[in-house]
């Protein structure tokens, strides 16, 4: 069975005044049908320009360097410019992180609905409108009618987001990316929209790449997780290794540092120093000044070293036990 | 909430706040982020010329065109390059009495550059102590003077300049004074509205609970952090002042010909376009329009600069 | 809706009230009309009686509510020059200068509006920069030097167009216009330009700084994300955003368009209001003075009224605030 998503040695590369910058670097992953993968990393990880990249909604002065994005088996990457156009919103779709500035502040729900609905699909509007109900159900709002005729600011934050998500369900697509998809929301509006997502994936066997720096999140929602540290994919597992047994010193440090898993009233872990600058990375493992296990051949390109299924990149992975 | 891997949550050593900018490094600043680009480059030097030029008018051209025992009516409408009884080549030309055109147009700039700078620099003196008041007290001060101010700003500055000029008549201190009517409001705006921004600020709060004076707490915190704002209006309505008195006087309402601008002088030479004297009124033009495009495009690269969505 | 409708009208109507006062006190510090009007020769009896014909004796309050209480008897005095009403002068007047209005703002508009979208969609094109470029000059440089080169390149040394004055009027429905014959384009199309000039300019700013601002707002990267063509995000998502503030400012500048024409009136030689109150100004006509100047107060506080409306309709974000 091909999978859902395959992506392989994507590279995105930022040309800017300062110099270029490779936000996504070799980055590879397969996603099945109606599995969940969490893609985790700091702001400036390069998680965000991946879900993009894949998208092939990269501007100047940013451009999709290298790598294989095959979705259903066939690689988007070779599409024009036209075709591309036609994948988005069709087989991949995207939810974006706040759901305020995702709609158009003054065009009806409805309306921004059924565009997205006849630009795949030839309907009359009135059609695309029913589309638009039944997704809007789907998704549990109620009273979908009514929500339709209202603007983006007369509904709630966790409201919008499912009006988003949505849209994205609208044409079945294969993959959806959910980029920091709850991050704005309340805990309470994140949990509901994440069981919904998980029942999603379960009931449309779309495949779900969850893009988000809390790995919190995705420890409850996510079949896989990848670890992404400037720009590289440094940890790769199913939810349980990478969460119960981390290999990576980076990934360790991340869990390590969240407060519910934290013994209380002892202080809390934290990495040393700050995320690396993309211009100015150290030669080598770009993890390498802030590890406590750094040695002098981290200088040199980490090796890829898979246990189980479960891949780290590092000179000094630690012992699973 | 576990919000885990921002930077901030996960930085043990936090690095030494970057050390306190001095004033000349921040112009040192401003002036790499303004020469990015040649055109204003160009734009300053034009007006550093036209502005030397002007002052120095006296020293650099052949004739002074208001005493009127060197003129001779045998050199009128001479046309440019013409040798007159002077015994020097009219480089422009000559108008109707016989004026050195050059002469009369660097003598003009003069006249312009004065009223443009001193309208330029009251206006924004008023607006300032408006806005600054309006800000500072809030309140009914406060409503009652940017109401006047916005019914002044939706009214344009031709308008209330004509009207002013219409009550006070002509002279260069009338047309002065019109002009700061006119365009105080733009200043008093923006002071306002950046001063209100930074009223809400603590640091005003903490000010105003010392026991300074209040015209010190307005003028020593509020205004340095307004200013950047007024800079880019000051340049651009020092423009405006110009063409608006240019404007003024080619409607004959501004100033006489005794005192002539560069509005003037296209005025009286509109008269003689279709005689074919083209050079009475392009050549004074020509000198408006690039000292008016010139600021115009030293305040838009300033304005880029200051912008603080365009830091780096 | 009503209770705003009505606080914005009595708004309106006091501030109409404290400007024609400002202006009427204002005007009737400027020097005195009477030795302008008369012969210096004229005897002392003959001044007398025009003094007191044109209520110049009263104290200065008199004077002005007399002004008023004509005014609401649709009289708004004579003009001590023309020695007509001035309700007639200007109603007179007024035709031309609307039509070169309406024309100049058609051309700023359709030339502007697409310019300016297009230089923000491709903002770091040739054509944009050169677009932009030719903003700043439409809005830098003065109005009545533009004027008088297109006079000095179309009249005198091409001589396509006539360089002043208007052209043949003709019926047009029930009014008379010289947009209905050729000769009257003729005369209309070079001032109409020269009028156009600074509000294209800002126009193409204006919609050029909103375009830009909307292709990097999330919503578009959203719609991109749909699969929506540029096309239609433009029109459908874009145009529909950044038409709040350009028909916003758009219309607040009609005022300012009306104002200006004073100058490209005056260089054209175009009989419309603007030239009149020039006229008025230096032969110190007092009632025609006032009349036009309270005209233009009561017509700008229209407009904003109009224009606040419009906003209100045009954004759902702020119906909602000021609704029922």
């Amino acid at each position: 069975m091909t999978a859902a998503l395959e992506v392989k040695g994507l590279t995105t590369r930022f040309d800017t005044r300062g110099g270029a910058v490779t936000a996504v670097n070799d980055v590879s992953f397969t996603v099945e049908k109606g599995r969940i993968l969490g893609l985790v990393g700091e702001s400036g990880s390069g998680k965000s320009v991946t879900g993009f990249s894949i998208m092939g909604l990269i501007d100047a002065p940013g451009e999709v360097r290298a790598g294989q994005v095959l979705v259903d088996g066939s690689d988007l990457r070779g599409l024009s410019d036209e075709d591309m156009r036609k994948m988005r919103g069709s087989k991949v779709a995207m939810v974006f992180q706040d759901p305020m500035m995702t709609l158009n502040p003054v065009l009806r729900v409805g309306d921004q609905m059924a565009m997205a609905v006849r630009v795949h699909r030839k309907m009359s509007k009135n059609a695309a409108l029913e589309e638009a109900r039944k997704a809007l159900e789907t998704v549990g709002i109620p009273s979908p009618a009514e929500r339709l005729k209202a603007y983006p600011h007369q509904l709630s934050g966790g409201m919008r987001q499912r009006v988003a998500i949505a849209m994205a369900l609208l044409h079945s697509p294969s993959v959806i990316i959910a980029d920091e998809a709850t991050t704005a929301l309340d805990v309470s509006i994140q949990g509901q929209i994440l069981a919904e997502v998980r029942e999603l994936a379960d009931n449309t066997g779309a495949a779900i790449v969850w893009i988000t720096h809390d790995l919190a999140v995705v420890s409850s929602l996510a079949d896989d997780i990848c670890v992404m540290y400037a720009g590289r994919i440094v940890e790769r597992g199913t939810a349980a290794q990478v969460i119960g047994q981390p290999r990576h010193p980076y990934t360790k440090g991340l869990l390590e540092s969240i407060p519910a898993l934290h013994e209380p009233g002892t202080p809390l872990p934290q990495i040393p120093g700050s995320t690396p600058q993309l211009s100015r990375l150290p030669q080598g493992c770009p993890f390498r000044p802030r590890c406590p296990r750094a040695t002098e051949i981290c200088a040199k390109t980490p090796p890829e070293d898979t246990v189980d299924g479960q891949t780290v990149l590092c000179h000094h992975p630690l012992e699973r036990s | 909430m576990t919000d885990t891997l921002t930077p901030e949550s996960n930085v043990t050593a936090v690095p030494a706040a970057p050390p306190a900018e001095t004033r000349v490094m921040r112009l040192r600043n401003f002036w790499s982020d303004y020469r990015q680009s040649w055109v204003a480059i160009a734009a300053l030097i034009v007006i550093v010329a036209l502005v030397l030029g002007a002052f120095f008018a006296p020293f650099l051209v052949p004739q002074d065109p208001y005493d009127l025992a060197k003129l001779d009516w045998l050199d009128a409408f001479l046309p440019p390059g013409t040798e007159g009884s002077g015994g020097y080549a009219h480089v422009l030309g000559t108008d109707n009495a016989g004026r050195d055109m050059l002469s009369a147009i660097f003598y003009g700039l003069r006249t312009s550059f004065v009223i443009g700078i001193s309208a330029g620099a009251l206006a924004l003196a008023v607006g300032i102590t408006v806005g600054l008041t309006a800000a500072y007290f809030g309140g009914r001060i406060e409503a009652l003077l940017m109401r006047i101010v916005d019914l002044q700003l939706s009214m344009p500055a031709i308008l209330l300049a004509l009207v002013m000029v219409a009550m006070l008549g002509q002279g260069i201190p009338q047309i002065i004074f019109a002009l700061v009517v006119a365009q105080y409001a733009y200043f008093a705006r923006t002071t306002h509205g950046a001063a209100s921004v930074e009223r809400r600020k603590d640091y005003i709060e903490a000010a105003r609970s010392t026991p300074l004076p209040t015209w010190r707490v307005m003028f020593k915190h509020l205004l340095p952090n307004v200013l950047p704002p007024l800079i880019v209006v000051a340049t651009v309505q020092v423009a405006s002042a110009i063409s608006l008195e240019a404007t003024l006087s080619f409607l004959g309402v501004g100033l006489p010909l005794t005192e002539p601008s560069l509005g003037t002088l296209i005025s009286n030479g509109f008269k003689y376009i279709h005689a074919g004297r083209y050079w009475l009124s392009i050549y004074p033009g020509i000198f408006l329009m690039i000292t008016v495009v010139a600021i115009n495009l030293v305040g838009d690269q300033v304005r880029n600069v200051l912008d603080p969505r365009n830091s780096r | 809706m009503f209770g705003y409708l009505v606080g914005r009208l009595s708004q309106a109507v006091v501030v109409v009230f404290v400007m024609s006062i400002i202006v009427f006190v204002g005007v009737y510090a400027i020097g005195n009309p009477i030795d302008v009007m008369i012969d210096p020769g004229a005897t002392a009896e003959i001044r007398e009686n025009l003094i007191r014909q044109y209520g110049l004796d009263q104290p200065l309050w008199r004077q002005y509510f007399t002004f008023v209480g004509n005014v609401f008897q649709g009289d708004l005095g004579r003009s001590m020059v023309y020695n007509t009403s001035v309700t007639g002068l200007v109603f007179s007047r007024l035709p031309a200068t609307v039509e070169l209005v309406l024309v100049s703002v058609t051309i700023a508009a359709v030339i502007g509006i697409p310019a300016g979208l297009y230089a923000g969609y491709k903002p770091d094109g040739i054509a944009a920069k050169l677009i932009m470029a030719l903003s700043v000059l439409g809005f830098s440089v003065p109005t009545f030097w533009i004027g008088m080169l297109l006079i000095m390149a179309f009249a005198v040394e091409l001589g396509w167009l006539p360089s002043g004055g208007r052209g043949e009027v003709a019926e047009f429905l029930w009014f008379k216009t010289s947009l209905a014959t050729s000769d009257g384009w003729a005369h209309v199309i070079m001032p109409a330009i020269n009028l156009s000039l600074f509000k294209m300019g800002l126009l193409i700013r204006l919609t050029r700084a909103g375009m830009v601002e909307a292709m990097g707002a999330e919503y578009v990267r959203f719609a991109r994300a749909q699969g929506l063509p540029d096309r239609q995000i433009v029109f459908s998502h874009i145009l529909r955003n950044i038409s709040i503030p350009v028909i916003t400012v758009f219309g607040l500048e009609l005022g300012s368009t009306l104002a200006f024409a004073v100058v490209t009136e005056t260089v054209f030689n175009w009989p419309g209001v603007g030239k009149l109150i020039i006229d008025s100004i230096l032969t110190l006509d007092r009632p025609v003075m006032v009349s036009y100047l309270v005209m233009v107060v009561i017509l700008f506080v229209l407009i904003n009224l109009i224009v606040d409306l419009i906003y209100a309709r045009l954004d759902p974000r702020v119906r909602l605030k000021g609704g029922s």
